[in-house]
């Protein structure tokens, strides 16, 4: 087994979120639900970190942040679109300035729709989401090309 | 003997050789057939002198003193001439304050005392002729290259090499008679030549500033020169001798006079060695060209002052109040200089207060006296000259290639300059950290001064420590960092320059790696005679040999570890993170409305703690009311 | 005698990151139960230093590895020569130069959070300095040895009798080498900040996993100051300075949960203030005893 799933660090990113589902994220880390159990750490940090949690709809201001993040993150890594707002773009979606959900810009592993979405429903997408990273990690040991796309899964809230 | 005679006179000849011969070809073969014979000659010296270790030499001649006498009455009169022309009355009225008192004392009672040796060599005069010999004459090749650069960046000005070249020789051939003189009327001849040689060096670019600076240097020296005058004075009329190794045999058998002459030269020796309250005159000496920082502050004039201290520390210590002033004014220079460091960008000056903090080391360690300061005294003589004159070069090099001498321009200067870089790194390395040569006699001296120095020395080279680290860290911060996509300018380098710091650098590094040879056949023998009453088999040293085994190990090491492990990464190269916003060269980003933003990273400088004038006005007071207290003791014992 | 240099050097090169990460991972069980939270295992920190060995290798540029290696070498070198009972001043150095490198790898990025962090750590050393020599010095005037298999000789007794300001002092800058709030200014073990990851920001797999055990190697050389002051060469006495160095790592703990990180000129007036009160008032009290009484 890979220790990548026993010390998921993922790294928060607002894309244009109401902030809704930026607060469930935190409530994550708190007591009543304390990932850090499983070895989660918010580190803030593309270069440390495994999971890149994203909220928010993509718009044209920050899709290069978006993909230049996700690009500095090593391999292997997940992206874990979190929210219907991160995952299609929800109620902003024909806003002017909005491109879509995360997947525009970059390939996401795994989605956590709701509005805003639950802890509960967010930490089990972080744990859908360490499978992927498994199976990442498992590619990459054999030197096979990491299909970024594959294992696109959908977790229902 | 003769080769003493030719270390104080051949500099002299090349001096007006340089003087009269004024084409830049010639030049070039002077200076550099000039240093290369000072250089073997002065290691000749000590091949010569090295089992034998110390000796004295008659060298009677009453044409010599006449001359000495003509020629400081001539000197007189032109600082006296210079001080009115300029409006600098002080360096007048101490000109004619000190020159007629030797006169007067010459004739009245100099005369009749019999000075039986005015020469001698003895193991720290060797080393004292090895550092000048060769740090002393490598900095005039690299003049050579700098002058040439400088002129040309300064065409406005009149060419006035064939002077400079002068003067810095026969700044050389002066400090070599200054360590090697025994007559103390022939100390101060030559204690005096390198106070006018400085201040004609510090003046040499004529703006208003230099010349200004050029006198501060002057009055603050001449001071010094009153009180050595003085001493000479007492010591000749009271203890009947002019002889130096004379005056420290009657201090160690407590003849009462030796107090105030100790105090008097310890004094003289504070001035010279640019101690608080005198240190302005060497952070106004930065004005001149940088082989003039380099050769007043690592290997000539202000280690004069410091040989003076550390050939008197016997006659210090505890029991002494000159041994007292001396610690303090030391031991606060060296926190207070190093404080003011934090506070300084520019780099010459940065380099200029943390010379004055390491003199403050060795002085107090002069002052604590004990064999055990005395020998981190010497170690730091020897690292410090070394290291400080690379820097100070490296510094100098840097400022012709970037325009700047400014620290915060030196942004990626691994990358512009790799070489030069790669000097500094060593340079700044080697003043303060192990297992490097300052780090090593600073351990010493740390280890001297909880021994003997009292609790306040203790606290004094604690703080002061951690501000060397400070500012020495933050400095070689941006001298690593790694800028890809900068032109690399190395080429436009001078190739007498860069050979000039190749070869100080290897020198840092090998001086490191055989320092324990160092202490052993030259150090230690010195401390032997120079502290008879102590027996050489309990002589413990601050550093255990098995310290200074393990010192030369990790030195080893890191030698090694970068030729083998350096820059060989397989590892996929990244740009750095800048929140997202990198453009993609690392050096900018992308700011508010798609502005392209250059990043600027600048160190930190804590003016509000460490601001320069407050540090000091503080070292200042305290160094003043340490120097009057003890003169006003010792004068209320006389009177 | 030779023979138990070398076991406890090689004992330390061997047990000190295995306790490191132990008492790392019981640090953040026991934070986590001041937080009222479960926390994570108590292997965590092994958890993560093999995971961040089998990301993918990337680096800034080619001198930082160079760097950070150096960093762990003199990390694992201090705490040997500590081990092997040397010199306590050249540890102090040997562990002054390691730092030094830990801050030139962040420097060489010229990324602005490294560099911002290594100025903060250069700074934060600054803080501390003074009292750590005043401590060597402290033992040195207590023991008459720098050497540290003199310091713990039973002849010496407990070094804290004479020395009890510069252990408080000493346990105080202790805060600032754990990287515990309210010093954690250069790189914190807590999530967001403003820093992004200070020090350690270019820092990615193997190299942040190198950081890691440099740090583990590095706490159980601080401890190892702390167990000076009370080993007096006797069991018992081993006994109470481990158990001296437990409570002295748990007292950190509690301080780390209950500061929020202050701001920089509050670190470094702090702890040189403690060090001229604490620091200098106990070294005078011993120089009055040892030479004027």
């Amino acid at each position: 087994m890979s220790y990548v799933t026993k010390s998921p660090w993922l790294i928060h990113y607002d894309g244009s979120s109401c902030n809704g589902c930026d607060i469930e994220v935190l409530a994550c880390l708190t007591p009543m639900y304390d990932v850090e159990r499983f070895g989660i750490i918010n580190t803030g940090n593309p270069k440390h970190a495994d999971i890149f949690l994203i909220t928010g709809a993509i718009n044209e201001q920050n899709k290069a942040v978006v993909k230049q993040i996700y690009e500095q993150m090593p391999e292997p890594k997940v992206v874990i679109a979190v929210g219907i707002c991160a995952t299609s773009g929800g109620i902003f979606k024909e806003c002017y300035n909005i491109m879509g959900g995360t997947d525009t810009v970059i390939p996401v592993d795994v989605y956590v729709p709701g509005c805003a979405a639950r802890p509960e429903a967010i930490i089990d997408g972080v744990v859908k989401g360490l499978g992927v990273l498994a199976k990442k990690k498992e590619a990459m040991e054999k030197g096979l090309p990491i299909d970024t796309a594959k294992g696109k899964e959908k977790e229902e809230a | 003997m003769s080769t003493i005679t030719f270390l104080i006179l051949f500099p002299l000849l090349s001096a007006i050789a340089l003087l009269v011969l004024r084409t830049d070809a010639a030049r070039g073969v002077i200076v550099k057939v000039s240093a290369t014979l000072i250089a073997v000659a002065s290691i000749y010296l000590a091949y010569q002198y090295f089992g034998i270790g110390e000796e004295y030499f008659d060298f009677a001649n009453e044409t010599v003193n006449l001359g000495m006498t003509v020629i400081e009455v001539l000197l007189a009169i032109m600082i006296i001439y210079l001080g009115i022309k300029y409006k600098k009355y002080l360096a007048s009225v101490l000109a004619a304050i000190q020159t007629p008192t030797m006169i007067w004392f010459e004739v009245k009672v100099g005369h009749h005392i019999h000075v039986t040796n005015n020469l001698y060599v003895d193991r720290l005069s060797i080393i004292m002729v090895l550092i000048i010999g060769i740090i002393g004459s490598i900095i005039t090749v690299y003049a050579l290259g700098y002058m040439k650069d400088f002129q040309h960046h300064h065409k406005d000005q009149p060419d006035r090499r064939p002077f400079f070249f002068f003067i810095m020789y026969l700044f050389l051939g002066a400090m070599c008679g200054l360590v090697l003189s025994n007559n103390i009327v022939w100390l101060y001849f030559f204690w005096e030549i390198t106070t006018l040689c400085s201040f004609f060096l510090i003046g040499y670019t004529k703006t208003e500033e230099a010349i200004n600076n050029s006198f501060r240097a002057l009055i603050m020296n001449l001071l010094g020169g009153v009180g050595f005058v003085i001493a000479i004075v007492i010591m000749g009329s009271s203890l009947g001798t002019l002889e130096l190794n004379q005056l420290i045999m009657m201090g160690m058998f407590g003849v009462p006079a030796v107090t105030y002459v100790a105090a008097l030269l310890a004094f003289a020796g504070i001035t010279k060695a640019a101690q608080m309250p005198f240190n302005s005159w060497l952070l106004g000496a930065m004005v001149a060209p940088t082989p003039t920082s380099a050769l007043l502050h690592s290997s000539t004039m202000v280690k004069a002052g410091v040989f003076l201290i550390i050939k008197l520390a016997p006659l210090l210590g505890w029991q002494s109040l000159a041994g007292i002033m001396v610690m303090m004014v030391g031991g606060i220079t060296f926190i207070m200089a190093s404080f003011a460091a934090v506070s300084q960008s520019n780099a010459k000056k940065v380099l200029a207060y943390s010379t004055v903090a390491n003199l403050g080391l060795i002085v107090a360690c002069g002052g604590i006296g004990t064999y055990a300061a005395v020998w981190a005294g010497i170690l730091l003589i020897i690292f410090h000259a070394i290291t400080k004159s690379l820097l100070f070069l490296c510094v100098g090099t840097a400022e012709h290639n970037i325009g700047s001498r400014d620290i915060e321009d030196m942004d990626g200067l691994f990358t512009r300059m790799p070489k030069l870089a790669t000097y500094m790194i060593v340079g700044i390395s080697a003043m303060f950290l192990a297992p490097l040569g300052m780090l090593v006699s600073k351990w010493a001296a740390m280890k001297a001064f909880i021994d003997n120095g009292g609790v306040l020395l203790v606290m004094f080279i604690a703080f002061g420590s951690a501000a060397t680290l400070f500012y020495w860290t933050k400095w070689l911060g941006k001298m690593v960092a790694i800028m890809a996509n900068r032109e690399n300018i190395q080429s436009g380098v001078n190739k007498d320059e860069n050979f000039v710091l190749s070869t100080l650098t290897i020198l840092t590094v090998i001086v490191c790696l055989i320092f324990p040879l160092i202490s052993k056949t030259m150090i230690v023998p010195y401390l032997i005679k120079a502290f008879p009453y102590v027996d050489p088999k309990h002589m413990i040293l601050a550093l255990s040999s098995t310290n200074m085994t393990i010192m030369v190990i990790m030195l080893f090491v890191l030698i090694v570890l970068p030729i083998l492990f350096f820059g060989r990464t397989n590892k996929k190269i990244v740009p750095i993170y800048l929140a997202g916003a990198n453009l993609g060269d690392d050096l900018t980003f992308r700011g508010a409305m798609e502005k392209e933003v250059p990043v600027s990273l600048k160190n930190w400088y804590m003016e509000g703690y460490f601001g320069e004038k407050k540090m000091n006005v503080i070292g200042v007071i305290a160094t003043v009311v340490i120097i009057t207290g003890v003169f006003a003791i010792l004068l209320g014992g006389v009177l | 005698m030779n023979m138990t240099i070398i076991i406890s050097v090689i004992a330390y090169i061997i047990l000190a990151p295995i306790v490191g990460g132990l008492l790392a991972g019981i640090d953040r069980k026991i934070s986590a139960r001041m937080q009222g939270r479960v926390g994570p295992s108590i292997l965590q920190p092994f958890y993560d230093m093999f995971k961040l060995m089998e990301k993918e290798a990337i680096t800034v540029n080619k001198a930082q590895d160079f760097y950070v290696g150096c960093f762990l070498f003199f990390i694992i070198v201090t705490g040997g020569f500590f081990f092997a009972g040397l010199d306590l001043l050249l540890v102090i150095f040997t562990l002054t130069l390691a730092s030094v490198f830990l801050i030139v790898a962040a420097f060489s990025s010229n990324s602005p959070y490294a560099q911002i962090g290594a100025e903060r750590e250069l700074l934060q050393m600054m803080a501390y300095e003074p009292m750590v020599l005043i401590t060597a010095a402290g033992l040195y005037l207590v023991t008459g040895s720098f050497n540290i298999s003199d310091i713990i000789n039973p002849e010496n007794g407990m070094a804290i009798k004479f020395l009890p300001g510069i252990f408080l002092g000493f346990v105080f800058i202790l805060t600032i080498k754990f990287r515990k709030s309210p010093f954690d200014l250069s790189m914190s073990h807590h999530g967001h900040q403003e820093l992004v990851k200070g020090l350690t920001t270019e820092f990615a797999g193997k190299t942040m996993a190198l950081i890691e055990i440099a740090h583990w190697y590095e706490n159980i050389f601080l401890l190892g100051i702390v167990f000076l002051f009370i080993a007096n060469g006797t069991v018992w006495g081993a006994v109470a300075a481990v158990v001296v160095c437990l409570v002295t790592y748990f007292i950190e703990i509690l301080i780390d949960n209950s500061y929020a990180r202050m701001k920089w000129q509050i670190a470094i007036n702090s702890s040189w203030i403690v060090a001229i009160t604490l620091g200098f008032i106990n070294m005078l009290v011993i120089y009055f005893s040892k030479f004027v009484l």
